[in-house]
């Protein structure tokens, strides 16, 4: 039986198991609509920007460990979709964009709602195809799902002209993806692996540092028993919190421009630094000679491309986060120069130092009884779903105030934009995480800034009957860029005042949403209490301390140690 | 220092700009590109030529190896290999000259591939030192155009 295009298209999403995707229609798109329409085993989310569509998507994949997707139409719906793509690559997220194009015969006379995506994707997509002939749609839909999941995950972009979803064709039979050009490495080299145990055995002052690879590889248990059984204390990246449990006495939470004192200064005087999926970022590793110098490093990660890209690796592994720790787990429980006890005491004056610096400067801020702190508001949420909530942000002070205080203890319960930095990722992000976990309490924790960037989603929320949460902390200023402002530009605020704001509770109730407000510290727990009851997207106002700064701080371009404290 | 990279690629559309995209939005230099096919239809050989510390050459390396459609890197600096490049020199040829480019040409083996009243069109083939001499020389008598290809490699038989 021959199918169209549209048909196979979505033949072929259900062969990958895809329920649920996120889009927005288009002239381009309007064949596969039309089909959708009929279909009953995809759940189509419409959203109210192509941007959000594809952040949706992103975080719904984060949450469910699979591959998100979304679905939009040519010219400008996918130009909209681009900021989403490129958040998407920088935090190597599984994702698949389909994008409608005009037919084949007008691509490249400037036709209406025309634009060469591929070309304006290529440098932010694992890979992108554009679909000439029919017969290729369902081939090209099945490698780009190899694609997006295997090896350093990543976005991939499949440009379908109109004419080739009317076309008819005969649905290919699924055969096992060999690509000639692309095959991952995924188990450790044995040697490698005994190089890096060795080194775990002599280090008197070791540090893991993880990354947003411990999720993608769902590696979080492997290095938890890692690093109790060599008593190794970890810090994360933004990308690689919930990869070990936030509240163990081994975590030093975040490191970097705003980690914490202790984390900082344990990766600046270690032995030897354990890097697990992470890339070493700019804002992770400040002046970067001044980054780990007394240390030996190992790193793991699956692209070798990160490797000695921007820091000297002394044992490269290029494996799967999952593969080399076991690997290295195996190595200790078969090696008999091992000893858990002896391991203890040799790290002994090293957990010391570190219990040190905690003292002399925790996590924290100055409390104030009537005004509500930023990060009050974060350990009241934390506190009142337990920890156990899903959270996104979208970017800016909020976010590092969440990073700060929300102790995520498993993975998948946090969707932030790391490497882009996307203002207005939240919302839509907590719209895809919903989708994925219904039962889960999803919150996007907001600026009242970045709010406004997808607040629009407020219809989808509603369409959908999502009861996400929104909790705003509401400074009436761009707080971060305000805060550099403060530090370095002589409090020259420019263009970071809020002058004209919405009244957020109206906003959302104009949306048949619910606002609630809260202006007083003594409000914001019964504020969180009542939004977490009501079974409908609620927005939380909270006022808070207008020029609260996020601290520590490591200045751009200083050495990780220099920070400024609380 | 100067290095040769020797990249086989698919031969599809689109493939070449994902290259030198790459290099473009990495900061990378391009000093000469040649591209063309195979012995297999689908597949073409790039070559080009870069220049770096060996931590940029290395990064270079990987993240073209990194491309989709990129099938095989080679740093020919890692290998013996042999490496030529071709160049369409336009020159002067007149009465009391001609003589002398023709020896000149000679000397370089090259060829005088088209003939005019007033110049002659020259082809050289040889290392970039081996055109830049040729040009150098010729330079005086009057070079009217000259076209250069980009670098080209293949490594050398192995001894043993």
């Amino acid at each position: 039986m021959k199918l169209t295009g549209a048909q196979a298209f979505l033949k072929c999403l259900e062969e990958h198991g895809v329920e649920v995707i996120f889009g927005y229609p288009g002239g381009a798109l309007i064949d596969v609509y039309d089909e959708l329409m009929k279909n009953d085993k995809i759940h189509h989310v419409l959203t109210r920007h192509e941007q959000a569509a594809v952040h949706a998507a992103d975080a719904y994949g984060r949450i469910k460990g699979s591959v998100g997707v979304a679905l939009v139409t040519s010219g400008p719906g996918a130009t909209n979709a681009v900021t989403g793509i490129a958040s998407a690559y920088l935090d190597s997220i599984p994702l698949i964009v389909f994008t409608g194009q005009v037919p084949t015969k007008l691509i490249g006379n400037d036709a209406f709602q025309e634009v060469d995506i591929v070309g304006i994707t290529r440098p932010i997509t694992k890979h992108n195809y554009l679909v000439k002939d029919a017969d290729d749609l369902v081939p090209i839909i099945r490698e780009a799902f190899h694609l997006a999941k295997t090896g350093r995950p990543g976005p991939v972009l499949i440009d379908m002209p109109k004419d080739v979803l009317a076309t008819r064709i005969t649905y290919p039979e699924a055969k096992t993806i060999s690509m000639r050009t692309y095959k991952p490495t995924y188990e450790p080299h044995p040697g490698q692996i005994e190089k890096a145990c060795q080194a775990m055995l002599k280090a008197k002052k070791p540090v893991i540092y993880a990354g947003g690879g411990v999720i993608l590889s769902d590696s979080n248990e492997e290095l938890t028993s890692l690093a109790r059984q060599l008593n190794i204390p970890v810090t994360m990246t933004l990308m690689g919190l919930g990869g070990f449990p936030g509240t163990d006495p081994l975590s030093m939470g975040m490191l970097g421009m705003h980690g914490t004192y202790y984390a900082n200064m344990a990766v600046a005087n270690c032995d030897l630094l354990i890097a697990v999926g992470a890339r070493f970022d700019d804002r992770v590793t400040g002046r970067i000679d001044a980054f780990a110098p007394h240390a030996e490093i190992i790193h793991i990660d699956i692209d070798p491309s990160s490797i000695s890209k921007n820091v000297r690796v002394d044992i490269p592994i290029v494996a799967d986060c999952k593969n080399a720790l076991v690997a290295i787990n195996a190595w200790f429980a078969r090696s008999s120069e091992f000893n858990a006890k002896e391991c203890l005491e040799k790290n002994r004056p090293w957990h010391e130092q570190i219990k040190e610096w905690k003292t002399k400067h925790p996590l924290g801020y100055v409390e104030e009884t009537d005004i509500i702190k930023p990060q009050f508001v974060i350990q009241k949420l934390h506190e009142l779903t337990g920890g156990d909530a899903i959270i996104t942000t979208e970017v800016g002070q909020h976010q590092m105030w969440t990073a700060q205080f929300y102790h995520f203890n498993k993975p998948r319960q946090w969707a932030t934009s790391g490497g882009l930095g996307v203002m207005g990722y939240g919302f839509p992000a907590a719209i895809g995480a919903q989708m994925a976990a219904p039962d889960k309490v999803v919150i996007d924790i907001a600026g009242d800034g970045s709010i406004q960037m997808n607040i629009q989603e407020l219809a989808t929320c509603k369409q959908e009957k999502l009861p996400v949460k929104v909790a705003i902390l509401n400074n009436g200023y761009l707080g971060m860029v305000r805060q550099w402002q403060e530090l370095f530009y002589n409090k020259q605020y420019s263009s970071t005042v809020m002058e004209v704001a919405p009244d957020f509770v109206k906003v959302a109730e104009a949306y048949g949403a619910v606002g609630l407000r809260a202006t007083k510290p003594s409000e914001v727990e019964p504020v969180i209490r009542e939004a977490l009851k009501i079974n409908n997207t609620v927005f939380m106002d909270f006022v808070i301390a207008r020029e609260e700064g996020v601290y520590p701080m490591v200045p751009a371009g200083k050495a990780t140690t220099e920070m400024l404290l609380v | 220092m100067k290095h040769t990279i020797s990249v086989l690629l698919q031969n599809k559309p689109g493939v070449l700009s994902r290259v030198t995209g790459l290099f473009s939005g990495r900061g990378f230099n391009i000093e000469s590109l040649s591209v063309a096919q195979t012995l297999e239809q689908d597949v073409s050989c790039l070559t080009l030529v870069t220049s770096g510390e060996d931590t940029i050459i290395e990064q270079i390396t990987k993240q073209l190896h990194k491309l989709i459609d990129v099938i095989k890197v080679t740093d020919m600096c890692e290998h013996d290999n042999v490496e030529r490049e071709m160049a369409l020199i336009r020159v002067k040829a007149e009465a009391h000259t001609r003589a002398e480019v023709l020896r000149i040409i000679d000397i370089f083996r090259g060829k005088v591939i088209d003939v005019g009243p007033k110049s002659y069109v020259l082809e050289i083939t040889g290392k970039a030192s081996k055109l830049q001499a040729v040009i150098d020389i010729l330079r005086p008598i009057g070079i009217q155009e000259i076209v250069r290809s980009g670098t080209i490699a293949m490594t050398r038989a192995q001894k043993s």
